[in-house]
């Protein structure tokens, strides 16, 4: 230590930056270009065909692929998107979840082709299918089945590839989703604690070696505004592992009892409005989880400035980037020792998050632990309740976002004076190009070899042997990754995960400042029900693979609480099914939520369908991130509204919505 | 739809042409009186729909979460395979406060989108009428005309147990292992006996049979203490143990419903008849209460009117209306 208390200035945690578009080859481009500026880790965001397990052919990628990331079909998109980045000194973390097993043995294969020892690769696999159930949407197969491709994951790297990071554990998702601090510890560590039952439970892993097994989970955690409450939350986040992984697994080394985290700031409360704002908002999040020494990530991404608006343009990532490696090598931060040791209100805080966040962790396992809390949908309600509670309080003027219900007077922002070209765009030609080189992907390679991998990965799934071997063989042989999907879809079927909206209490709508508005569109619903001699029915739909279904559970609740009766599917359903429903609901209207960006292909097709089901009457809307020359032509084919972010207020969109009912009526 | 236009459309609904279908649902769910008349027609063109009287109503009860819908989803896949059509009435609650529903059991089905042979509506149980939903009764007259089998899917809780017996030809109460209130209900005689019972969520077989076992019990016990339902004594109540999400004891459960339907074959319409009439006091008595029954003239006299009514085409919505407004004018003259 040099004298006046200051010390060498510790290493930086990893700088990363999520990204990938379009193809392999123009997301290598990217990386290089992240790394050639500093950025210390590569961080791979995937396209939902590719983590939901469809090729570009299939029908249920349309209008999907290379959209929110890059598509990864094969062993030869792989090489291609780390082309000329030698894996032996990268560390890489693939946000993949139901498809990891697949994508990190296409890696793995990807690196042998390098002729580089998989044994010394490094980076991290999300591989948590739990909170897709919960948040994120992605999930394929049925809770247990899941459960077994992560733990064969996990069992597969502790030995042949020790320095891989093969879980992050991520609370990221519930917060993104609604939850508390609370729920963010108790759901994260009910997880954790589900996962490392189940490897236990695989009897793969020696009595004595289980330590290096938990020494390996790591956690992918989320930091809020409220930064003093998400700093101890970090904090309660380090205690509660360490008490876990000694109670429960009797772990004795404290450097495997570690609680090792990466980070992603909060993203919902980006704004769409005065988006220059969000800068400010990453930063003070930032410091949550830099701040103390004691529970610092390990490693941090940043979301940017135009969150809320789209894709973030390389230089909007850049600018995030610019923001850590400012508090890292500018200040004086990495110089000191925990800032908040003896901090009597840092404490008594964090010790007021440890008990609530585990009484939560002991409902949870009381109800059967995180996969029957999954499946009954008791962890999804709580969320959606949350979030519920917080869109509310944003609405009542109770929770002050400024911009957005407080200090929205602006000047004109030079930074969207032209909004639609402040995101990045995806070439639609895209899509077609991936479907060309796929056709010549399964033109050229050994169909033999691919049908043998095929049939061993299938024997396999069926007995109880590790996933990983067939999968790596399959990788070889040029498997593709709707092939190696759509097998174990037939061998262990599909899930579709609880909604969590019938159940949900919510205090919306009886009491607070909106409460007579409230009262108000439930008069006009009920005199339109005496007037149509049937309650307005509404559905609402979540067409193509995007999995964001924060806006469609709440417009949900919503249009229940103001007296719709309201049909909700959950997340991905084609455009047929979406028909196919309205047409035997016989609702009165239809809402289409679309956040993925796939809004011109997917909602044009429902409407095409709808006419073709005589249903061409029924008034659609449609709300997600939507740029507004997108809304545009959306109204011109016959779209009635269109919604974004900044429609806050969900009594006015309700009113709308009423209106709408209520000239259709009016006019038949 | 225009009084002229029913017969048209009772014909597309009977040959299960899913717009005419949905039409037709939407009627009968119209609660103002200028459309009585239309609803009252419509249903006296489906009457003798072919089949109707060939087809099966099954009504699936049992508590919140024990996989009433997936298993819907299943055996309606099943039936399909059977090359049987399939209609669907799933039932979910209306909140107290707003009147507004989540319509949350379809989420739950997974179905062919194209596959003209399987529909499903789902209804609100719209507050005032307890378990099962306002338009119900009607619905599945609806659906029977178009479909082979016409699966209902009550709420489960309040009411609807109760309900459902009108309205099905074969209850099937599903329940999930370690459920002890249902055996202490069955074993005590408040709960009806069912047709069938269903022990669903038995994905593991050790504990499937120990519910199964237990059930035997409780049912044992039950006819002991000759608790009700037991419509006829012939029909022993088969218990079907199944996994929904993995589709296990479908056949059987099939097999089972199969089995009830002809065992009720010669009795079929009169059953239905009985249900209907029964249907329409509860309505009434749930409203007025006894004091309704009694300045209308009391329960034998009602009886047989409804008896009368219900075969002129009233159903048991418009016939309690009907009641509702001559014991309102009533008590108007009394008061
Ligand atoms: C929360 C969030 C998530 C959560 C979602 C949790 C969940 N279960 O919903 C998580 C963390 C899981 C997530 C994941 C991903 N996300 Co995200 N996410 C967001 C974020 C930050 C907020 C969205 C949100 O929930 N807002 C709150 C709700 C209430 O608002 P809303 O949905 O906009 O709804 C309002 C209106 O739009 C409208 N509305 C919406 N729908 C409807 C429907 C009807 C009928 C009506 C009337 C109105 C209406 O009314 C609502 C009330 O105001 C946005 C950026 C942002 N700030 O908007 C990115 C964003 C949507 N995500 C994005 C991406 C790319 C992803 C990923 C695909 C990344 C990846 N490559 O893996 C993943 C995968 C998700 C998947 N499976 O599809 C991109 C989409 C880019 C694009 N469109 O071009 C965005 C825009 C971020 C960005 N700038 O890159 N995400
Ligand atoms: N393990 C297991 N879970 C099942 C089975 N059947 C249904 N479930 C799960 O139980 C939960 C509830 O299933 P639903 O079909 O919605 O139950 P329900 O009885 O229709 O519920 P309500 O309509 O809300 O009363 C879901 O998470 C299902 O996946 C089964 O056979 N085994
Ligand atoms: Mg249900």
């Amino acid at each position: 230590m040099a004298q006046d208390g200051k010390r060498e200035r510790d290493r930086p945690w990893i700088m990363r930056t999520y990204s990938g578009h379009s193809t392999a080859a123009a997301s290598n481009e990217l990386y290089r270009t992240n790394l050639a500026k500093g950025q210390t880790g590569l961080s791979v965001a995937f396209d939902l065909p590719t983590q939901t397990g469809y090729d570009a052919d299939d029908p249920l990628a349309r209008g999907e692929v290379g959209k929110v990331g890059v598509p990864i079909s094969h062993i030869g998109d792989m090489r291609a998107l780390f082309d000329g980045i030698p894996l032996d000194q990268m560390n890489t973390s693939m946000t993949i979840n139901a498809t990891a097993v697949w994508l990190l043995s296409l890696y793995i294969a990807t690196a042998e082709d390098q002729g580089v020892d998989p044994r010394v690769l490094r980076g991290t696999t999300q591989n948590d299918i739990i909170k897709e159930y919960l948040s994120r949407g992605t999930h394929i197969f049925p809770p247990a089945a899941s459960m077994r491709l992560i733990t064969d994951l996990i069992t597969y790297t502790v030995d042949e590839v020790p320095k891989w990071n093969p879980i992050n554990i991520c609370s990221y998702h519930l917060q993104e989703a609604g939850a508390t601090p609370t729920q963010e510890l108790a759901y994260a560590l009910v997880t954790a604690i589900g996962v490392l039952d189940a490897v236990k439970a695989t009897g793969r892993i020696p009595e004595a070696e289980f330590g290096k097994v938990v020494g390996r989970i790591s956690f992918f955690v989320n930091a809020g505004i409220r930064f003093v409450e998400e700093l101890c939350k970090m904090r309660a986040f380090v205690e509660l592992w360490d008490r876990v992984t000694q109670e429960r697994y009797g772990v004795t080394d404290p450097k495997q009892r570690r609680f090792r985290y990466g980070v992603q700031v909060n993203s919902l409360g980006l704004t769409e409005q005065q988006p220059e704002n969000n800068v400010i908002r990453i930063v003070l999040e930032m410091l949550a989880v830099t701040l103390s020494k004691d529970a610092r990530a390990r490693a941090i991404q940043l979301p940017a400035w135009n969150e809320a608006l789209g894709l973030p343009r390389p230089w909007d990532q850049q600018w995030s980037l610019r923001t850590q490696q400012i508090l890292a090598y500018e200040t004086d931060l990495l110089e000191y020792d925990d800032l908040f040791t003896g901090s009597e209100v840092v404490k008594a805080h964090t010790q007021d998050l440890v008990e609530s966040a585990w009484a939560e962790v002991q409902e949870v396992l009381k109800r059967g632990g995180a996969v029957e809390a999954v499946e009954s949908g008791y962890i999804k309600q709580r969320l959606v309740e949350s979030n519920a509670a917080r869109l509310r309080a944003i609405e009542a003027g109770e929770q002050i976002v400024v911009g957005v219900n407080k200090f929205v007077e602006s000047e004109p922002s030079p930074l969207t004076e032209n909004l639609d070209e402040a995101i990045l765009t995806v070439d639609p030609k895209v899509d077609a190009d991936q479907r060309a080189a796929l056709a010549r992907w399964k033109e050229t390679r050994d169909n033999d070899a691919v049908d043998k991998a095929l049939a061993e990965l299938q024997r396999v799934a069926k007995s109880d042997e590790n996933m990983m071997v067939p999968s790596i063989a399959a990788a070889h042989a040029g498997v593709t990754t709707g092939e190696w999907a759509n097998l174990l879809r037939e061998v262990w079927g599909e899930y579709r995960a609880p909604t969590g909206v019938s159940g949900a209490s919510v205090k919306t709508a009886a009491t607070g400042a909106n409460a007579e508005t409230v009262a108000r569109l439930r008069d006009r619903i009920h005199a339109l029900e005496a007037s149509m001699g049937r309650r307005p029915k509404m559905l609402v739909g979540k067409p193509g693979l995007d999995g964001h279904s924060n806006g469609a559970e709440q417009i949900a609740i919503k249009a229940r609480d103001v007296g719709f009766d309201v049909v909700y599917e959950g997340i991905r359903v084609s455009p047929e099914q979406i028909v196919a429903s309205a047409l035997e609901e016989g609702v009165h209207l239809i809402g289409l939520s679309i956040l993925s960006g796939s809004h011109l292909a997917l909602v044009p097709e429902v409407m095409k369908r709808l006419r073709a089901a005589g249903l061409g009457d029924v008034p659609v809307v449609a709300g997600g991130i939507i740029p507004e020359a997108d809304a545009e032509r959306l109204r011109q084919e016959g779209v009635a509204a269109v919604y974004t972010p900044k429609d806050f207020e969900l009594d006015n969109i309700m009113s709308d919505l009423i209106d709408l009912v209520d000239r259709q009526h009016a006019a038949e | 739809m225009p009084l002229s236009d029913i017969a048209e459309d009772a014909q597309q609904v009977m040959s299960a042409n899913k717009a005419a279908v949905s039409r037709a649902l939407n009627l009968v769910e119209d609660r103002r009186a200028e459309s009585h008349a239309r609803v009252a027609e419509l249903l006296a063109a489906l009457k003798d729909a072919p089949k109707a009287a060939g087809g099966h109503r099954v009504g699936l009860t049992g508590p919140p979460g024990v996989g009433k819908s997936t298993l819907t989803s299943v055996l309606a896949r099943g039936l399909r395979l059977r090359d049987r059509t399939v209609g669907v009435v799933a039932v979910d609650p209306s909140s107290m406060r707003s009147g507004g529903s989540l319509l949350g059991d379809r989420a739950r089905m997974s179905f062919d989108p194209t596959d003209n042979g399987l529909f499903v509506r789902s209804l609100a149980t719209a507050g005032e009428v307890g378990g099962l939903a306002y338009a119900a009764n009607s619905s599945v007259r609806v659906l029977g005309a178009a479909y082979d089998t016409v699966i209902i899917e009550t709420t489960g809780v309040g009411q609807s147990e109760i309900d459902i017996v009108h309205v099905a030809d074969t209850v099937v109460l599903v329940i999930q292992p370690g459920s002890g209130d249902v055996l202490q209900f069955l074993k005590a005689g408040i709960m009806e006996i069912p047709d069938i019972l269903v022990v669903n969520k038995a994905d593991q077989d050790e504990l499937a049979r120990r519910a199964v076992a237990d059930l035997r019990g409780a049912l044992r016990t039950a006819h002991a203490v000759g608790a009700g339902g037991a419509q006829d004594g012939a029909w022993e109540t088969p218990i079907v143990a199944t996994s929904a999400t993995k589709g296990s004891g479908i056949d059987e459960l099939i097999a089972q419903l199969d089995a009830h339907r002809k065992h009720v074959e010669t009795a079929l319409l009169a059953r239905r008849r009985r249900g209907e009439v029964q249907w329409t006091l509860d309505l009434f008595i749930r409203k007025h209460g006894e004091h309704g029954v009694s300045t209308l003239g009391g329960r034998r006299l009602l009886k047989a009117r409804a008896e009368r009514e219900l075969d002129g085409g009233e159903t048991p919505l418009s016939l309690c209306e009907q009641l509702s407004r001559e014991y309102v004018a009533a008590l108007g003259q009394t008061a």
